[in-house]
């Protein structure tokens, strides 16, 4: 053999033990997760499950975006069986492009409420994320509040913070204001809290909580576990949450969900899974890590998220948040959210 | 006498083009490599146009348009200055510090863009520590908004300028003395002779790095989501993944990148008949100019403030950061995606170098436009935004896996797993996509300084092919090729979408722990990781410094 020769063996025995480390999807009693559910918020209950079962769980976190993308050039052959994400637009989109699967579970059915998972059973909430009023406790009274709409009012002028449009947490509060007033009447509530800003827009919801604290502005709207974080570092923080449209509709919530993706090879162990995170013992790991509340109303939310006190929930499918979310955008690109 | 040496040379060169076409075969091969990502989004173009266009173009584009012109000029000519001033002064000017900030002026660069936004939002902002502490002592003042167009031209300008700087510098010390003082003896002022002589002769290399400057620029999405600052790749996002249009998304992609590519081109034309090859021995230490009386503490004290504001203050506010969370969160697997981030960094950087240093000669054989355009076009992936250039990776190889398991299942009927798919060597493909022109610029620049004749004289010695490339360009290359190496390294250490995308199972890297805190706001936590990344970042730093300093 020539040492030319053997260069090249030696670069075709590298090539082969790479891919020979790629990884094999058809190993037993394991699961192959993609998640836009972020690590550290969910790795606790990988192990928690795999410690429970010994089921073998590898997974993979990206934005959701990258994550449906890569399911979808996967097609058939596609390693994972079940995606999470962070809210119930992504979700929706995943199911019409034909990725995720239905579920047949009396378990799932039992313990989610119907208007937090699929009506096609393709995919289900697993915990809540509830969008509410923030407000500077020095300078406003809960008195003083009421809806979200009420913030277009002119009384708020130049006192409303919010976080910027292209987040989906507000592509989705919008799309849904959208699903009960008509897009005329929330085309003017968004242009209302355009004109109200007090400053830019922020680029997250705890930027924004703290300058309603620090005073730069006197109320806005944000995701509760933020709010907890926040308080959580420092009790003393002039601020407080407010439960808008309790006369009428409810607190806008959405959801960090999982589906079944189309072409699993580890179908029944997927919604083993789903059935185990959507169950008393699992609950209140998954939505306490992040001072979420749980989807299954058996199980009691946090200590601290419990004190914030009882609220009427939105009770339109969350659905609607991705059916209309491109409707959403258009409206706050039109009216100049930015 | 000149006559023959020219016949000599014409017979050699024609010589040259024929026997070396491996050259164009080599520098084909790996263009294509790349260029399949590339040419993935640019395929978007003729797909039908989504119906979301004309909300684009109505409501979203004019806007954007205006914010990134805006960018890419305040930018590029903010880290020209600052790059091109900074390198002239520690490369050929002798004032105290001078060694000390030769090098320390290059730690900005371990420092991602991302990062240094969201320390100076922090510091800065209103809820900031300097505006509340301004407002406890004299009630409310004005103080100019930090999230704004100024503000983000600002982070960006002191979070890029490295990549000018440490470029530029390399075209100084290489330049002579010679030609300055050849002005300065035809009565040109020092002033004069700088402007006229050793500016032009840099220009390919200022011009190489506020290239890299503006194509990282136009790709980034982290940095000027922070200022919530919406560029052209902001309304990629948004047609992506709020519009859930991959396709428009990639269409505009397409868009940006044939004007990046039209630039570069039309930057080319301008200067293809001048040659910048070096006509004296690189100025040594001695050889330099002394500056005296107050200019010597200006170039001081200039270099101390902005070594201060892009390097000392926010590394000092992500260590605060970090000391309040590495009780928490600071664990052993540290050690896991340190070196996951490294052996990505590392082995791209040398991979990208390589690639880089074969089309540049191969580039040098063939001056044609055929070549040139190979080469342009290969390089093109560092103006795309991460996430697209990485779809642009993942579709070819899912499709190449299907393809494979597909037919092992119907032939053979063996079920197999992903073959390509979440293995390294798509990792290093992908990043070779997006990086190589990072590797290149610095080391097409620098072959510009070698004259043909070196060429033509190894060549009747009967030094040729790779032991021409080895013996006679890599030992003057060796600067270039040091700054390749470093820049790539360092970019890669930072670079999320990416890795995000390709990783295999299990390889989390320093920066995927930082967008893991991002994701969901968590700033201050993403400081350890943040830390972490600057730390090993150093390491090419400081052995280039060694390595490369004359």
């Amino acid at each position: 053999m020539s040492i030319r020769n053997r260069y090249l063996a030696a670069i075709a025995t590298l090539i082969l033990s790479v891919m020979s480390s790629a990884p094999t999807a058809y190993a037993r009693d394991e699961l192959v997760i993609y998640s836009a559910r972020n690590e550290q918020l969910i790795k606790p209950l990988f192990d928690a499950y795999t410690q429970a079962t010994g089921t073998e769980i590898r997974f993979i976190t990206d934005k959701e975006g990258p994550l449906m993308q890569r399911l979808k050039s996967e097609g058939p052959n596609s390693p994972a069986d079940l995606i999470i994400t962070v809210d119930a637009g992504n979700l929706w989109q995943a199911a019409q492009e034909d990725l995720l699967k239905p579920v047949q579970s009396k378990v799932l059915e039992s313990n989610i409420p119907p208007h937090l998972r699929d009506s096609g059973n393709r995919w289900f909430g697993l915990s809540i994320r509830a969008r509410t009023v923030v407000f500077n406790t020095r300078k406003v009274s809960a008195g003083e509040l009421s809806t979200y709409e009420d913030l277009a009012d002119p009384k708020w002028r130049g006192r409303l913070c919010l976080r910027t449009s292209n987040k989906v947490y507000n592509q989705s509060l919008v799309a849904m204001m959208i699903a009960e007033l008509g897009e005329t009447r929330t085309e003017q509530v968004v242009k209302g809290w355009v004109a109200n800003l007090a400053t830019d827009v922020f680029p997250d919801d705890t930027k924004m909580m703290e300058a309603i604290a620090a005073g730069q502005c006197d109320v806005g709207i944000g995701n509760t576990y933020y709010f907890g974080r926040l308080k959580e570092k420092d009790a003393s923080l002039p601020i407080a949450l407010f439960w808008p449209n309790q006369q009428g509709s409810g607190v806008h919530v959405n959801i960090s969900g999982a589906g079944v993706t189309r072409f699993a090879k580890h179908e029944q162990a997927a919604i083993r899974f789903l059935e185990w995170l959507s169950s008393a013992q699992a609950q209140n790991l998954f939505a306490d890590a992040n001072l979420e509340y749980p989807v299954n109303p058996a199980v009691k939310a946090h200590p601290t998220v419990e004190g914030w006190g009882a609220f009427k929930q939105n009770l339109i499918n969350v659905s609607k948040a991705g059916e209309l979310q491109v409707q959403a955008v258009k409206l706050m690109d039109r009216v100049g959210y930015k | 006498m000149s006559t023959d040496l020219l016949d000599i040379r014409q017979i050699t060169g024609h010589r040259l083009a024929r026997k070396f076409s491996i050259w164009r075969l080599l520098s084909l091969l790996v263009a294509t490599l790349v260029l399949v990502p590339i040419g993935v989004v640019l395929w978007s173009l003729l797909t039908p146009s989504s119906d979301i266009w004309e909300h684009l173009v109505v409501n979203v584009l004019p806007g954007v348009l205006n914010n990134t012109f805006w960018l890419v000029l305040g930018v590029g000519t903010g880290t020209a200055l600052l790059g091109v001033s900074l390198a002239w002064l520690t490369g050929v000017c002798e004032f105290p510090g001078q060694r000390f900030f030769a090098w320390s002026l290059l730690l900005p660069l371990a420092l991602p863009a991302y990062v240094m936004a969201f320390v100076a939002v922090g510091l800065l902002d209103f809820t900031g520590p300097v505006q509340t502490a301004l407002r406890s002592w004299f009630g409310s003042v004005w103080f100019p908004p930090i999230r704004s167009r100024g503000g983000v031209i600002l982070v960006m300008t002191l979070a890029l300028y490295p990549y000018v700087y440490l470029i530029a510098r390399n075209a100084f010390l290489t330049q002579g003395k010679r030609a300055l003082e050849a002005a300065q003896s035809l009565g040109c002022s020092r002033r004069r002779a700088f402007f006229r002589v050793a500016l032009p002769l840099a220009r390919p290399w200022i011009v190489a790095g506020v290239a890299l400057v503006i194509m990282e620029t136009l790709a980034d999405f982290g940095t000027v989501s922070v200022f919530n600052y919406d560029t052209f790749t902001t309304a990629i996002y948004k047609a992506w993944f709020s519009l859930f249009s991959l396709p428009a998304a990639l269409q505009l992609a397409s868009v940006l990148i044939l004007i990046v590519f039209a630039a570069i081109v039309l930057e080319q034309q301008t200067r293809t008949r001048i040659r910048y090859t070096q006509t004296g021995r690189p100025s040594p230490q001695h050889d330099r100019i002394i500056l005296q009386g107050w200019s010597r503490w200006a170039a001081t004290l200039y270099c101390a403030l902005i070594l201060t504001v892009a390097f000392i203050i926010p590394v000092g506010q992500l260590l605060l950061w970090a000391a309040q969370v590495y009780a928490q969160d600071l664990d052993a697997r540290y050690w896991g995606f340190l070196w996951h981030s490294l052996l990505l960094a590392g082995g791209t950087a040398l991979t990208a170098s390589a690639v880089a240093l074969i089309i540049a000669y191969a580039g040098r054989r063939h001056r044609d436009i055929a070549m040139r355009a190979t080469n342009r076009l290969a390089t093109l992936g560092y103006a795309l935004p991460g996430p697209v250039l990485a779809v642009g990776v993942y579709a070819p190889v899912a499709w190449f896996d299907n393809l494979i398991i597909d037919g092992t299942r119907h032939y053979l009927h063996i079920e197999i797993g992903q073959v390509l798919g979440g293995t390294l060597l798509v990792m290093l493909l992908a990043y070779l996509a997006r990086f190589l022109a990072v590797g290149y610029n610095p080391i097409d620049s620098h072959m510009q300084r070698i004259t043909t004749s070196v060429d033509d004289a190894a060549h009747i010695f009967g030094v040729r092919g790779f032991a021409m490339l080895r013996r006679v360009h890599l030992p003057m290359l060796k600067g270039g090729l040091l700054t390749a190496v470093t820049l790539v390294f360092v970019d890669v250490m930072k670079e999320m979408p990416i890795t995000l995308m390709t990783r295999p199972f299990g390889w989390d890297t320093l920066a995927i722990r930082i967008f893991e805190m991002t994701a969901e706001g968590e700033w201050q936590r993403a400081a350890l990781p943040a830390v972490a990344l600057v730390l090993a970042g150093l390491i090419p730093i400081l052995l280039l410094t060694r390595n490369g300093d004359h």
